[in-house]
């Protein structure tokens, strides 16, 4: 099993972050006109926009009468990586993410506000290193306040990982550097306000064992995470006041 | 929690690919000083003493130390004894040693964990106030040693705004790259070579004897003996376009000025001969090799030859003396072989060379000559002032440098290994000169060990299944400690199609895997020594004692953890089927082999152990039977379910021992040897086959 030395013997991670802190994360919510909902977020060097369609009128096919269809789309640019990619959206990779997506957010919307509409959820990555799924979850939250749409509660991602030292240790919020390390990362979307879990996802076999410890550790980041979306959905209504007091002056 | 404190700055790196990394800097790192009351320790994290004695006659104060790379990865010896405490090791220097020898990487990290040592490792790269960028077109070393003067004056601020009533320690920095220690006298930066220290250390004998001895760059030509070796970046250039070859050295046993080296693209491997065809290249050394024009080409000269055994000082005469025994060039000579010289070394493969001391003969000398036992490792030239202690002593030195105005490469001496003739001294000797990882077991790895009162758990019985209840029993050699393997067999009711008796059959391994976790320090010890070795009054452990002859040793009536493969057997050892689980056992005996036989002989035993043994011994008869019926090797016996449920679980990483038949070269010696004794041509020995892994 590799990842051994993902944390020094004074604690620190590559990055010099400790185990369970988080990457610095900052956002910002309404960055686009277009769209009924917007947000930018960083989580490190993960950078992730979200827009938010609707709700609209449900194209006839998709069209439901026991709530709203939620419809995902997750792209990365060509630039987001090392090396450049080819194939911005449509491969599998992107369009499983798309999937987990869907049913991360459909999980916090009230679907059932909305029989026979649609809303379209866009998330571009802007730049890759690591955890895309997660920041994605994340922006996409922020820009469904955005445009207004009712939800149970904030839906949070966040990854982790081990470190096995001497004494194994969960590792939260995975960079790029110790996924390509080769350990186990485990990704858990969760609505830290209802204590549910919507969705959970592995990337290696993990003994048994650790899984709780490795669950908990994603389960307190997203419970992290969420303090911070909270602080930047409240300064920006705060700010968004002022703003328009000023423009019906 | 997220600290907000933390702020951000990039490290961009690579040549091709743009690799941006994220690096926080925090403000709370602490700087492991006693004498320290900003930092936020707690009372085990203080390191360093409030004041420590100076044992070095120059700094008659209170001090810690800063070392440089070059210090750490050139003195490691020096470190490695008790002597210098108070030391503070930045990361980046442990990074830079790490990056360059592993090695040396791991001694150091030993060095850090004893606690008696005081060394303390400093994050100075995650330090808000100590971490520096590299500047544009700054290189990466240069960049380094500004961030360790960055850090040692950064040491001394810090300290000295501790307002203290005492005299708080000051920071003095070794290091031997003169460029550093000048543009850190310009920062104020106390600093002094390690020679210089060393030399004036007070109280430890024998200490300055361990200092490596200063490299004289290879363009130097004053005094030369020797050619200049290439360069990397020509040697790269020049085997690239076929002008030269790289290959591995190998002396000669018999004549200390010659040596061959093995090429790709060439049968027979090239004859290098005399001190300038050799050019300091040493057995084991990757060097790149000219070959001399075929004209040159001559046969290996079968004479004798042994280095002087006074010092002759700097100066090779023997040249005139070998070529004069090299025999005249024959095309028809089916021995004659490539000739070439070694033009540079592309990677010294030193290590730690046992023998003897040879004492000058002039009185007071400090500079000796040192031979090791390997005769193909030429003689070393060291200084130390016990030469009268050490001239009866198998001793063990390192090299250090081979410069060109040198007949023999210096060393320095390491460690003494007890009186010629000694057994514990030749021992030591043999476990050396063979790579035998042999130190005592450190502390990392103990730490991983459980208590000596451990017993099991009892969520590890309810995990497992339980067999503690069936009569296990364990045959080996008598005065067996390690007792790896047991055994189990009981008849079962009911009989197959064909009306035969069946039973069951057991065998169960000690779980070592339950003590020895992935990626621990003792995992890692036990993949490097990967073996028990056996001297004839000494075990060489592979995993501690507590482990090897108590905690996974099934001994009779304890309680072991182990991994259990159970077959069901009808009576002509057909299997019928074969389960493996983790388990609990409680062996009912660990016997001898004669015990064993005893107990199946005497009638009169009914028991379960008695019983147990002969349904064992009766399906053993029966499976070499079928064996030997199959052909002794055949792969398809079906004693082979472990192989094949291992190489079906982990087909990654399955292992089966093979032996494979050894190439016809290795017996090219022998068979020479055995012509010039006049005996009929002697037939290779039959050659082992492949046989499963492990016998368990
Ligand atoms: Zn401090």
């Amino acid at each position: 099993m590799p990842a051994a030395d993902l944390l020094s013997s004074q604690g620190l991670r590559l990055d010099g972050r400790r185990a369970n802190e988080l990457r610095r994360i900052r956002c910002k919510l309404g960055v686009f006109t277009q769209p009924d909902g917007s947000a930018y977020l960083e989580q490190g060097n993960t950078k992730v926009l979200a827009a938010v369609y609707g709700p609209h009128q449900a194209s006839k096919s998709k069209s439901s009468s026991d709530g709203v269809v939620v419809n995902c789309q997750y792209s990365m640019a060509t630039f987001s990586t090392g090396e450049r990619k080819n194939r911005p959206r449509g491969d599998r990779k992107s369009q499983e993410i798309s999937l987990h997506l869907r049913q991360a957010l459909t999980a916090a919307i009230k679907t059932e506000l909305y029989p026979r509409s649609q809303i379209d959820i866009y998330v571009e990555v802007l730049q890759a290193d690591g955890g895309t799924f997660c920041a994605g979850v994340n922006a996409a939250t922020l820009a469904l306040i955005d445009a207004g749409i009712p939800l149970r509660a904030y839906v949070c991602a966040c990854s982790a990982s081990m470190a096995w030292g001497a004494r194994p240790q969960p590792l939260v919020d995975v960079p790029h550097v110790e996924e390509a390390a080769g350990g186990v990362v485990l990704t858990v979307a969760s609505l830290p306000n209802t204590g549910s879990t919507a969705l959970l996802e592995m990337s290696h076999k993990l003994h048994m064992d650790y899984f709780k410890m490795v669950f908990s550790s994603a389960v307190q980041g997203c419970r992290d995470i969420e303090v911070i979306l909270d602080r930047a959905v409240r300064d920006h209504l705060a700010e968004g006041w002022t703003e328009q007091d000023t423009v019906t002056v | 929690m997220w600290t907000t404190k933390t702020f951000l700055t990039k490290t961009k790196r690579g040549n091709i690919l743009k690799i941006v990394r994220e690096h926080y800097l925090r403000d709370d790192l602490l700087c492991g000083s006693s004498a320290c009351n900003s930092c936020p320790h707690k009372d085990d994290e203080y390191v360093l003493d409030l004041k420590p004695v100076s044992i070095c006659a120059l700094f008659e104060y209170p001090h810690y130390i800063i070392l440089d790379t070059n210090v750490v990865l050139h003195q490691i010896d020096v470190l490695e004894e008790d002597a210098l405490t108070n030391v503070i090791i930045l990361q980046t220097v442990l990074e830079e040693v790490k990056h360059q020898n592993t090695s040396i990487y791991q001694r150091l990290l030993e060095i850090v964990n004893s606690k008696k040592r005081k060394f303390y490792c400093f994050v100075n790269e995650h330090h808000k106030d100590t971490y520096v960028e590299r500047k544009p077109g700054e290189k990466q070393s240069d960049r380094n040693d500004r961030a360790i003067r960055l850090a040692a004056s950064w040491y001394a601020a810090h300290l000295s705004s501790n307002k203290l009533e005492h005299q708080f320690p000051q920071i003095v920095l070794i290091t031997d790259d003169q460029n550093n220690r000048q543009l850190a006298q310009e920062d104020g930066i106390v600093c002094c070579t390690v020679q210089d220290y060393i030399e004036n250390v007070n109280g430890f004998a024998g200490l300055v004897d361990k200092l490596s001895k200063n490299v004289m760059p290879e363009s130097c030509s004053k005094d030369a003996l020797y050619p200049a070796h290439l360069t990397p970046a020509q040697i790269h250039t020049g085997v690239k376009n076929g002008q030269y070859h790289s290959g591995t050295f190998h002396a000669s046993r018999d004549n200390f000025l010659e040596g061959t080296a093995s090429v790709h693209g060439f049968e027979k491997a090239i004859l290098l001969q005399g001190h300038i065809g050799i050019n300091r290249a040493v057995d084991g050394d990757q060097v790149a090799v000219e070959i001399l024009p075929e004209a040159e080409w001559r046969r290996p000269s079968d004479i004798v030859l042994e280095d002087k055994a006074d010092d002759p000082g700097d100066k090779l005469d023997e040249e005139a003396e070998l070529l004069k025994t090299v025999k005249p060039v024959d095309n028809k000579d089916g021995e004659i072989t490539p000739t070439g010289k070694v033009v540079g070394i592309i990677k010294r493969k030193w290590r730690q060379y046992c023998g003897i001391l040879m004492p000058s003969k002039i009185p007071g000398a400090t500079r000796h000559l040192f031979t090791p036992a390997e005769k193909r490792i030429p003689r070393v030239r060291i200084e130390t002032r016990q030469s009268e202690i050490l001239a009866s002593q198998k001793i063990l030195v390192a090299l250090d440098s081979w410069p060109r105005n040198s007949r023999y490469p210096l060393g320095h001496f390491v460690r003494a290994l007890g009186q010629i003739g000694d057994k514990s001294a030749e021992n030591e000797v043999i476990l050396l000169e063979h790579d035998v990882p042999h130190a005592r077991f450190s502390e990392a790895v103990l730490a991983c060990l459980p208590p000596n009162d451990w017993t099991i758990p009892d969520e590890e019985i309810k995990k497992r299944v339980d067999l503690r209840s069936l009569c296990i029993c364990s045959v080996d050699p008598p005065g067996c400690t390690d007792i790896d393997d047991a055994l189990h067999a009981r008849p079962l009711e009911g009989t197959t199609d064909d009306g035969l008796e069946t039973f069951e059959v057991g065998v169960h391994i000690a779980d070592v895997t339950y003590f020895v976790r992935p990626d621990t320090a003792l995992d890692k010890e036990a993949a490097c020594r990967s073996t028990t070795v056996y001297l004839v009054d000494r075990r060489i452990d592979m995993v501690p004692d507590l482990l090897s002859s108590n905690l996974c040793s099934l001994r009779g009536n304890e309680e072991r953890l182990a991994f259990s493969c159970v077959w069901e057997i009808d009576e002509n050892a057909n299997v019928l089927s074969k389960k493996f689980h983790k388990s609990v056992i409680k062996s009912a005996a660990a016997m001898t082999y004669e015990e064993a036989q005893i107990t199946i002989d005497t009638k009169s035993r009914r028991d379960e152990i008695a019983q147990s043994l002969r349904i064992l011994n009766k399906l053993a008869k029966k499976l070499k039977r079928k064996r030997m019926d199959n052909g002794a090797l055949s792969l398809s016996s079906p004693e082979i379910s472990v192989a094949e449920k291992l190489a079906e679980e982990f087909p990654q990483c399955a292992l089966l021992r093979r032996h494979p038949a050894p190439p016809p070269a290795n017996f090219t010696t022998f068979l020479k040897a055995a012509k010039q004794q006049v005996a009929p041509s002697p037939s290779p020995s039959p050659s082992p086959s492949p046989s499963p892994w492990g016998n368990g």
